[in-house]
């Protein structure tokens, strides 16, 4: 007859009736997926911790990895994703401010304040994209050595570092790019550097102001800076020129840095995109009425605890790849 | 929750009107601690970088409690966990940082002894 629970009337399952904890079922479940999402991304980030202590003597330093800003030429560390982050808590608080005028069923001002979050959260994406297309073409060059380390070049005079582009000597040889189709059909090669070793090697040797710097971070938080002999014998350890950064190859520095930077704000930019098309569906659904003919606007709540759990991460991925 | 809010941020010692009101309160204290910790990572004061605590840097403490006190009011205002059951709020909240601290504890150590391995092990890996 009456097999199945009907909670209906009874209030005693933990003090909530049929929303245990006060909270309703699809408030919970929000909540049970945020928190196994927070245990992923610990996970990627203590990874990053685990191999950044691995190399803690190497690893490359974050200030001198993001210094462009869009638009402005010049070494500005840091501005860019400080302004990330403002706009991510900015579109935060618009999306606090349209759960609380969901409340008071103001669905002008919903619609109003869910349109500037979704404006944000694309603001965003657009930045990190601008940022990773920045990462991945590069900024200086360097060359890389048998065991995959990275010499990158300084001027001794002014004591900044140096692109490629400034010593390089052009030679008259000519590097054909390999494909699959000329040659073993496995074999090929990504897109060619601007320079090649050789080349390098001979305008380092024709400059005298040149000093390479490795990898290794002094007492005072610096990079090495070898001096001009030190310089000269390590270039012999160079096999490949560098620019820019990919999963295999990383002027900056570890390459497990740049393998770590695409996989972690990646995953996180993909939370980003995937909460700003969320958002959009539940914007129509506001434009249309549907949760003024539902009598509450508790799905725009939903929405907007992911929201704001993806802005929480980016404090976090903020601290420990930008800051630390 | 509905509309019963918790208006006071600081432990009650700043009350806020309304919701509306609270919400901009708590956005003005994250952005200042957002600049303040970018204020600290350009300068990066002597005192902060050549001081260290439990074997890291002063700084670093500076931007991770930093971090912890902007997530604690992301998640109690913006979430709204303030406003929860204690059962509910506390559940969500300790069960990640219990495994976290495990994570953290576990992985950290194993690092720095790959670390120890690579630098006294007899193993060339930096040339």
């Amino acid at each position: 007859m009456d097999a199945t629970v009907t909670t209906g009337t009874e209030e005693s399952v933990w003090g909530g009736g049929n929303r245990p904890l006060g909270a309703s079922y699809g408030k919970m479940m929000m909540w049970f997926f945020i928190v196994s999402d927070a245990l992923t991304f610990s996970g990627f980030l203590v990874s990053y911790g685990f191999s950044r202590f691995k190399f803690i003597e190497t690893w490359p330093i974050a200030d001198e990895v993001f210094t462009h800003v869009p638009f402005f030429h010049g070494n500005y560390p840091m501005y860019y994703v400080a302004f990330m982050t403002f706009i991510l808590i900015m579109s935060s608080v618009t999306m606090v401010l349209a759960v609380d005028a969901g409340h008071k069923m103001m669905q002008k001002k919903v619609i109003l304040y869910m349109f500037l979050t979704i404006i944000g959260g694309a603001i965003f994406v657009g930045s990190q994209a601008w940022e990773w297309a920045t990462f991945i073409k590069g900024d200086h060059g360097a060359l890389e050595t048998k065991g995959g380390r990275i010499l990158q070049f300084v001027n001794a005079e002014t004591g900044q570092r140096a692109s490629l582009a400034d010593f390089s000597k052009a030679l008259p040889e000519e590097r054909v790019k390999h494909e699959s189709s000329k040659g073993i059909w496995f074999e090929k090669e990504g897109s060619q550097t601007s320079f090649s070793l050789n080349e390098v090697v001979e305008g380092f040797k024709a400059t005298p102001n040149i000093l390479i710097r490795t990898e290794t971070i002094t007492e005072e938080g610096h990079k090495t800076v070898l001096n001009r002999e030190e310089s000269l014998a390590k270039l012999k350890d160079a096999v490949l020129v560098v620019e820019g950064a990919n999963l295999i190859h990383n002027e900056y520095g570890s390459r497990l840095f740049a393998d770590f930077f695409f996989f972690i704000t990646g995953f996180h930019g993909f939370h980003v995109f995937s909460g700003v098309v969320i958002n959009v569906i539940i914007f129509f659904n506001v434009i249309l009425g549907t949760y003024e003919r539902r009598g509450h606007y508790e799905m725009v709540e939903k929405v907007g605890l992911y929201w704001h759990f993806v802005d929480l991460v980016w404090v976090f991925v903020f601290t420990f790849f930008y800051l630390v | 929750m509905a509309h019963d809010h918790k208006l006071e941020i600081f432990r009650g010692t700043l009350k806020f009107k309304s919701n509306v009101q609270k919400i901009w309160g708590v956005l003005i204290f994250l952005s200042l601690v957002t600049a303040v910790e970018v204020a600290l990572g350009i300068t990066k004061p002597r005192v902060l970088t050549h001081n260290f605590f439990l074997g890291m840097k002063l700084l670093n403490w500076i931007f991770i409690i930093l971090t912890l006190v902007k997530a604690y009011y992301i998640a109690w205002d913006f979430m709204h966990l303030r406003d929860e059951k204690k059962a509910l709020r506390r559940s969500i909240v300790w069960t990640p940082i219990f495994l976290v601290c495990y994570l953290i504890f576990i992985l950290l150590f194993e690092a720095d002894y790959i670390y120890n391995v690579y630098k006294d092990g007899f193993l060339a890996w930096n040339f």
